[in-house]
């Protein structure tokens, strides 16, 4: 019941707002709904269900490893988000507000989906859901933005669609009865036909890889990411992400079950290695710091694309890791968010001096940049070294050389722009606009909130955490 | 049952190549809307027996894809004031031989990939194939908006071809959805289309460049 209610509380919200008159007070319903899912999703991380082995929706180990960071990350940026739109209160909120609640509910609904099918329409309807919320600006950049989101991400879910499809076709070539469930997939295990369960993997590694920003199909991310508003960069990177990485998760264990893993495991070490690879050297390149997340977002998937091919131990990391970028990259949009409306533009020739302009915005940023660049104490240092470890433990040192070689690239890039836009002297127009801007309460506390938690999460990893990585590790890696 | 089919998939198939090969806006959305109807009255050859649910799935894809979504490009069409593709990314007749070079490599993949015997020597695979590569080079090829929203059909169109394969296997609710997500996807992509032909003036995806490296 409980795992309904993640479902249809954010889309009831999402009905309700709609419906809600007051263009100053609908923004409040975002955290209320907010606090609201992340109740019921830490309770049932503290006290998971038995899940049906047939069902097609439930709170199963691996949605249980993932979806409370999707939640927290949601709820904190819904509370920036009651800020963020009190500054925007020129523009109507009403569909805003609206289909970021609906996104909060698709996405519960596809982290939790364990059919097929069901995992491909709600894919497609969270992109659907998000098309509203990148252009909230509603400048023709954004609208170009937009476009290109529509067609690279519709063309890839498309040809997720085909890959379920032959998924499909494998199991009902090898005389499967059309039961379209992971579950029944994977029992069904190496009765697949081959050369149909190779040709799904490809086509559901590109099509959610698109989903995913895995390069080349991260085309889509920087644009979507420098024009949407702070907190939709963190939802898109923090959650829709997500639940197309567990998607490759679920397929993967199915190819796997085929008896595949071999050839599965090669693609998702190259195509994650490429992904770092072409993020780091983007990331020496740009100088706007709203694309620069972008790329981080592409090279942190890589790392997640990695995790995934080095075996239980690999997985566990990834998962950590999902914890660690969502909740890092939140803190870092967010604080991105704030400079950007400070100094009135985005890169690194129209900003700087902002240590001077908005100090505490300033400090957070370069805070979070040091987090997402695996740098101690935050967690995301801990869960690359897990990934590390898993390379060298499963002879991997090639893997492991470049793996290093992509994040010292990464620093360098982001250290350079960072630091650039925070250091020096503020330019005179600058100081004009930041009387636009305040850094209230309300723009400062979820940024630090997040990068807290994720400081937490990286010293004092709690148990119930760790229990449900390996949970889900055991429900992807059956022991046979 | 099989050659009725193939000759509905080789009828797709041409039409694959008309939508390359022409410059005419018109023309395109017109072999996207007759393609759409070709392959929507399918499922009744499949299913010999008539019953609710293929008659629903039949009524609800000719309406959508012949009618419909047509009609609405058409009306966009003639907001934008345009009816020529000129200058594409990928000329006429390259974008041909890409087509008819696709349509040859779709057969000899087929070729490769195992059939169950009632659907042994019919052409869905490499008909589906086929359209999706003929989708992605007008996807990638064409500048205008219009001609890329018939591109992105022209693949949706082989991708629920290739669907028909497993129309058993499907339970009704993963196609209602299937079905529905797809409509809306193309109302999303018309609403956003109509956005840029206010901000921009103009539906020529040339000037969509403000966002770049």
């Amino acid at each position: 019941m409980r795992e309904w209610a993640l479902i249809f509380v954010p889309l009831a919200g999402a009905g309700l707002v709609a419906l809600w008159p007051s263009n100053r007070t609908r923004p409040w319903l975002l955290p209320v709904v907010g606090l609201a899912h992340v109740v019921l999703t830490f309770w049932l991380l503290v006290d998971p269900p038995i899940v049906a082995p047939d069902a097609w929706l439930g709170f199963d180990p691996l949605a249980r490893a993932v979806l409370p960071a999707v939640s927290l990350l949601f709820m904190v940026c819904a509370c920036y988000g009651v800020s963020y739109l009190r500054m925007r209160s020129e523009r109507p909120n009403r569909v805003f507000v609206s289909t970021l609640l609906a996104v909060l509910g698709l996405l519960s609904a596809g982290h939790q989906a364990r059919h097929l099918g069901l995992l491909w329409i709600t894919t497609e309807a969270v992109t659907l859901a998000t098309v509203p919320l990148l252009h909230f600006n509603a400048t023709p950049r954004a609208f170009e933005a937009t476009w290109k989101y529509l067609l690279v991400c519709g063309t890839g879910i498309a040809l997720s669609l085909l890959g379920s499809f032959c998924l499909g076709y494998a199991s009902l070539y090898s005389g499967g009865s059309g039961d379209l469930t992971f579950t029944a997939l994977t029992a069904q295990g190496a009765g697949l036909s081959r050369p149909w369960v190779l040709t799904a993997w490809v086509l559901l590694l590109v099509g959610y890889g698109t989903k995913m920003g895995l390069a080349p199909m991260h085309t889509w991310k920087p644009d979507a990411y420098g024009e949407a508003p702070g907190i939709v960069g963190a939802i898109l990177a923090g959650g829709v992400t997500t639940v197309a990485f567990t998607a490759i998760l679920r397929v993967r264990s199915v190819v796997s079950a085929a008896g595949q893993s071999a050839a599965a495991d090669r693609t998702l070490l190259a195509i994650g290695l490429f992904s770092m690879l072409v993020a780091a050297l983007m990331l020496l390149g740009t100088r706007d710091f709203k694309r620069m997340l972008a790329y981080s977002s592409v090279e942190h998937m890589g790392i997640l694309s990695i995790g995934a091919a080095l075996g239980p131990a690999g997985a566990w990391a990834a998962l950590f890791h999902v914890w660690s970028n969502s909740l890092t990259k939140g803190g870092l949009f967010m604080s991105a968010g704030n400079i950007q409306r400070a100094a009135g533009g985005r890169t690194m020739d129209e900003v700087r001096g902002m240590a001077v302009l908005t100090p505490r915005s300033a400090a957070i940023f370069v805070a979070g940049m040091f987090a997402a660049t695996a740098c101690p104490p935050f967690s995301p240092f801990f869960s690359e070294m897990r990934v590390l470890r898993a390379a060298f433990e499963t002879r991997h040192g090639a893997v492991a050389g470049m793996f290093l070689a992509c994040l010292l690239f990464a620093f360098f890039g982001l250290t350079r722009l960072v630091f650039a836009i925070v250091d020096g002297r503020p330019r005179a127009a600058a100081k004009a606009a930041r009387d636009h801007f305040h850094e209230t309460a309300g723009v400062i506390v979820p940024p630090l909130l997040l990068l807290a938690i994720s400081l937490w999460l990286g010293l004092w990893t709690p148990t119930v955490l760790q229990d449900a990585w390996t949970a889900a590790v055991a429900q992807l890696f059956p022991i046979k | 049952m099989n050659e009725t089919a193939n000759l509905l998939i080789g009828l797709a198939m041409g039409l694959n190549l008309l939508a390359l090969g022409s410059n005419r806006l018109p023309t395109i959305i017109w072999a996207m809307a007759a393609q759409g109807m070709a392959l929507g009255v399918m499922p009744m050859l499949i299913e010999p027996d008539f019953n609710w649910h293929v008659g629903l799935i039949v009524a609800a894809t000719v309406a959508g894809k012949g009618i419909v979504i047509p009609g609405l490009l058409r009306r966009a069409m003639r907001a934008a004031n345009i009816d020529r593709e000129i200058e594409p990314f990928i000329g006429f007749v390259p974008s041909l031989l890409l087509g008819a070079g696709g349509a040859i490599a779709a057969v000899a993949l087929a070729g490769m990939l195992p059939l169950l015997p009632e659907q042994a020597g019919s052409l869905f695979v490499p008909g589906a194939l086929a359209s999706v590569l003929t989708g992605f080079v007008l996807l990638i090829g064409r500048a205008k908006a219009i001609s890329q929203v018939c591109g992105y059909l022209i693949l949706e169109n082989g991708i629920y071809l290739f669907g028909l394969l497993l129309i058993h296997a499907m339970p009704l609710l993963v196609e209602a959805g299937i079905l529905l997500d797809l409509t809306v996807a193309v109302f999303v992509i018309g609403i956003i289309v109509d956005r840029i032909q206010r901000a921009f003036d103009s539906l020529d995806t040339r000037k969509l460049t403000a966002l770049r490296e």
